[in-house]
């Protein structure tokens, strides 16, 4: 098959012939030959380590391939910097925004030009910015600082970012893993058709098939570091995928046991608090998680999931209302929370509920080390203790005197997992619990959460992936603007509705 | 009307007069300082650089007779300070905070030990405009005897909050005041920024150290600072890292210091030393109030230490 070179609109095909990083005696990449024809969206799919950032990071010019050859619109090039790959019209969309968070749209837009003068006429930079964006089959609000935007219209910004800076073949590291589902099919549908009219050409990484399905066209899977498989989006199946992603059939998410829950564990009435900023509020009129069902709370991030949590967890004042564990007034003490098994596994754990210079194992007893009101403490009796969890649940660390800062996401988030799974667990509050894992570790994670729920622990999960919810609620509730807006049964939640709901439509 | 008849009018008119004299330092110092943090460090060392300001001010001045000579001489030292405070806190692991308080204890060291020599000479005054030239009253052409630097101080808190919305420079160091990695992405080197922007802000305090030594008070001793760089910190923060913000909270800071002698002077004499604390009361007051627990500093530039 011959590649025509660049679509009509300037678009250019890329192609890696035999591409090989070693790292020392690691090979992170090898002889992976990959090719994208111009204007079209190519899904880049493998486990975390499996090579896709090493990958990107050779066609940008971040690092330099130990062997191997880039063609960049059909002709062979020499990247050594992320200069000569914007050169060549190269450009990244990553999965952290590098947005800057408190300049608004235009200023964002022109100081990343390498040609921003250095007085800038806002008047007529204004003008220009607008005749772009009416060329553009989306926009973005200009005046607002980023930072207040939502993350579907930072995301938006991204990719108009690029096109504003002449970028012609885009990368994108798991541009929807911060978006609903409702952002994420908006998003990728403008993507879609922006490569279908032939303007850009897309090498997306991803982790979810069913925007493979819906969006892409060609799909590489890589496993450590080699070429696994690949073919047309339309010809493959998630199962086939899977099984190349990861080597082996993939494993089934946990059914529901069907059993009804149990008497109330969390109880809440009428919490009001103050977000963040101290402009909005949240207001939460009734919420209920009984033994042996997980609620799921969906929501675009930044509509109040994170001031309930810790307004539940007593970081964040209350400004009115009632929370009660057991049927008990719960103040979110230390005592309380032993007395009535409440567990937590707050959003990026190694920030909120580790301290990433302590060890692994002390890490793991923090909620037992005090036990029975002891003075001394005995490291060896904490090394005993944790030894048999870092076992069970698996968690990887050169020893477990490590500082837990040392571990992969991954791990510490099985380390807080062992810890807040461990003894008496009557209530379990979660947080994005797989924000940041890969597909093996994800589903580890949600079997734990879901047989803590079987055990008969009542669980709050809040989540911004509606599939994880849909995966593992009894119960679905969505969260908007601070408060309730929608609750189902999840055998019969709708997942259009709901995705109106976290848009805040009614 | 003639002087005697302004009776209690005198007071606002001391304070306003007042407020313009001593709110020069501060208004440079917070300048300097806003500068500074918008890139996402703190100088604590600007009390140390002021009072160094100070002294190589009048030392200059007192030696070339040029006042204005000393205003440079001082905004050259306190760039040296800046320079060397950036340069640290470009190394791996060190904290700007405690760079700055050794350099602020190393600055007044320094200057305590060069000054020495120029604690009795009479070195040549700032030049005053006269804004009062219109009325009759001297007492009002007095107090509207503004020293140029305070001019000029007002003029740069507007063209610094140009230059943050409108110049390439001001944009890149409100890029890296939000964090190394976007500046990053940029292809921007934020050590870069950051000492030069530290630099600027040390150049801008030396300046108000140039203005207590040849303006007001008007001579140089060890007592000549009483905490201006330490407040002109809470005072940027109490405006919001805006310039514009800075001239009227140091205005206001000014004001707070002037109001003691203002009371004096129409023979108010009860707790004059409690009036003397006014400044600092109001830095505190306002600290407290503008923090809560519950919600972040809005426009605080977030790679800055205490966001971090």
């Amino acid at each position: 098959m011959t590649l025509a070179a660049a679509t009509q609109l300037g678009a250019p095909g890329l192609e890696t012939v035999g591409l090989t990083m070693r790292f020392g005696a690691f090979t992170a990449l090898e002889d992976v030959s990959l090719r994208v024809a111009p204007g079209t969206v190519h899904a880049l799919l493998g486990e975390n380590g499996a090579g896709k950032s090493t990958l990107v990071k050779c066609v940008m010019g971040v690092q330099r391939p130990s062997a191997g050859q880039i063609m960049v619109g059909g002709r062979e090039v020499e990247i050594g910097s992320p200069r000569d790959a914007h050169a060549l019209g190269l450009g990244m969309v990553y999965q952290h925004f590098t947005l800057v968070p408190s300049l608004n749209a235009a200023e964002n837009l022109v100081i990343a030009r390498a040609d921003a003068p250095s007085v800038i006429d806002w008047g007529k930079e204004r003008e220009a910015l607008e005749a772009f964006m009416d060329r553009m089959p989306f926009r973005a609000p200009l005046e607002t600082p980023v930072g207040r935007l939502a993350a579907g219209e930072r995301q938006r910004l991204e990719i108009l970012k690029q096109l504003y800076l002449g970028r012609r073949f885009l990368i994108l590291d798991e541009p929807t893993s911060v978006l609903t589902q409702a952002e994420a099919d908006e998003a990728l549908g403008y993507i879609r058709a922006l490569a279908a009219e032939g303007r850009i050409t897309v090498l997306m990484i991803t982790h979810k098939f069913r925007e493979v399905d819906a969006f892409c066209d060609e799909v590489t899977v890589l496993r450590r570091g080699r070429h696994a498989g690949g073919g047309r989006a339309a010809d493959l199946s998630h199962e086939a995928m899977a099984e190349m992603m990861i080597g082996a059939p993939p494993a089934r998410p946990p059914a529901r046991t069907g059993r009804t829950p149990g008497a109330a564990a969390l109880s809440v009435e009428g919490v009001r608090a103050r977000d963040r900023s101290g402009l909005k509020s949240i207001d939460i009129s009734a919420l209920e998680v009984r033994a042996g069902e997980i609620v799921g709370i969906a929501g675009i991030s930044g509509n109040g999931q994170m001031e309930l949590v810790e307004a539940l967890a007593g970081q964040r004042p209350k400004e009115a209302g009632r929370v009660a564990v057991m049927g008990a007034p719960f103040g979110a003490t230390r005592g309380e929370a032993s007395a009535h098994g409440v567990r937590w596994l707050p959003e990026e754990p190694l920030r909120n509920a580790c301290a990433p210079g302590m060890s692994v194992a002390e890490n793991v007893a923090f909620r037992a080390f005090d036990e029975g009101g002891r003075f001394w403490l005995s490291p060896s009796r904490l090394r005993r203790a944790a030894e048999p969890l870092v076992k069970a649940f698996n968690v990887k660390c050169a020893s477990i005197d490590a500082p837990i800062s040392t571990l992969s996401g991954g791990n510490v988030q099985r380390a807080a997992l062992a810890r807040e799974l461990t003894g008496d667990v009557r209530l379990l509050i979660c947080a994005n619990p797989c924000f940041g894992l890969d597909f093996g570790a994800a589903g580890e994670i949600r079997a734990r959460i879901a047989a803590a729920r079987d055990a008969g622990a009542a669980v709050l999960l809040i989540s911004e992936d509606l599939d994880e919810i849909l995966d593992l609620a009894d119960r679905v509730l969505v969260m908007s603007e601070g408060r309730i807006a929608y609750e189902a049964a999840a055998a019969a939640a709708d997942r259009a509705e709901i995705g109106r709901r976290m848009a805040g439509k009614h | 009307m003639s002087g005697e008849e302004l009776g209690l009018w005198g007071v606002p008119l001391a304070i306003l007069a007042g407020a313009i004299r001593v709110s020069t330092p501060f208004l440079f110092v917070a300048l300097g300082e806003c500068l500074t943090e918008r890139s996402g460090r703190i100088n604590l060392g600007l009390e140390g650089t002021l009072i160094f300001g100070a002294m190589t001010a009048y030392a200059v001045a007192y030696e070339t007779g040029s006042p204005w000579l000393g205003v440079g001489a001082a905004a050259f030292a306190g760039a040296g300070f800046g320079l060397v405070h950036g340069a640290i806190c470009g190394l791996r692991g060190v904290n700007d905070i405690a760079i700055g308080i050794a350099l602020m204890l190393l600055g007044m060291g320094l200057a305590f030990f060069f000054g020495k020599a120029y604690v009795q000479p009479v070195a040549p005054q700032l030049p005053a405009v006269p804004l009062g030239f219109w009325s009759d009253i001297p007492q009002v052409r007095a107090a509207l005897e503004v020293n140029a630097l305070f001019i000029l101080g007002a003029i740069l808190a507007v063209v610094m909050a140009w230059m943050f919305r409108a110049t390439r420079a001001g944009l890149i160091v409100r890029v890296v005041g939000d964090g190394a990695e976007p500046a990053r992405a940029l292809g921007v080197d934020p050590l870069r920024v950051r000492t030069l922007a530290t630099m600027a802000g040390g150049a801008l305090s030396g300046v108000g150290g140039a203005h207590l030594s040849l303006y007001y008070p008007g001579s140089w001793n060890e007592g000549i600072s009483s905490g201006q760089g330490l407040m002109a910190v809470a005072l940027v923060i109490f405006a919001r890292w805006s310039p514009v913000n800075c001239f009227w909270a140091a205005l206001l800071f000014g004001g707070a210091g002037a109001l003691g002698p203002a009371l004096q002077s129409v023979g108010v004499t009860e707790g004059r030393h409690l009036f003397g604390a006014a400044p600092y009361l109001l830095t505190l007051g306002l600290l407290i109030a503008a923090s809560s627990p519950a919600r972040s500093l809005a426009g605080a530039p977030a790679a800055l230490g205490f966001n971090r």
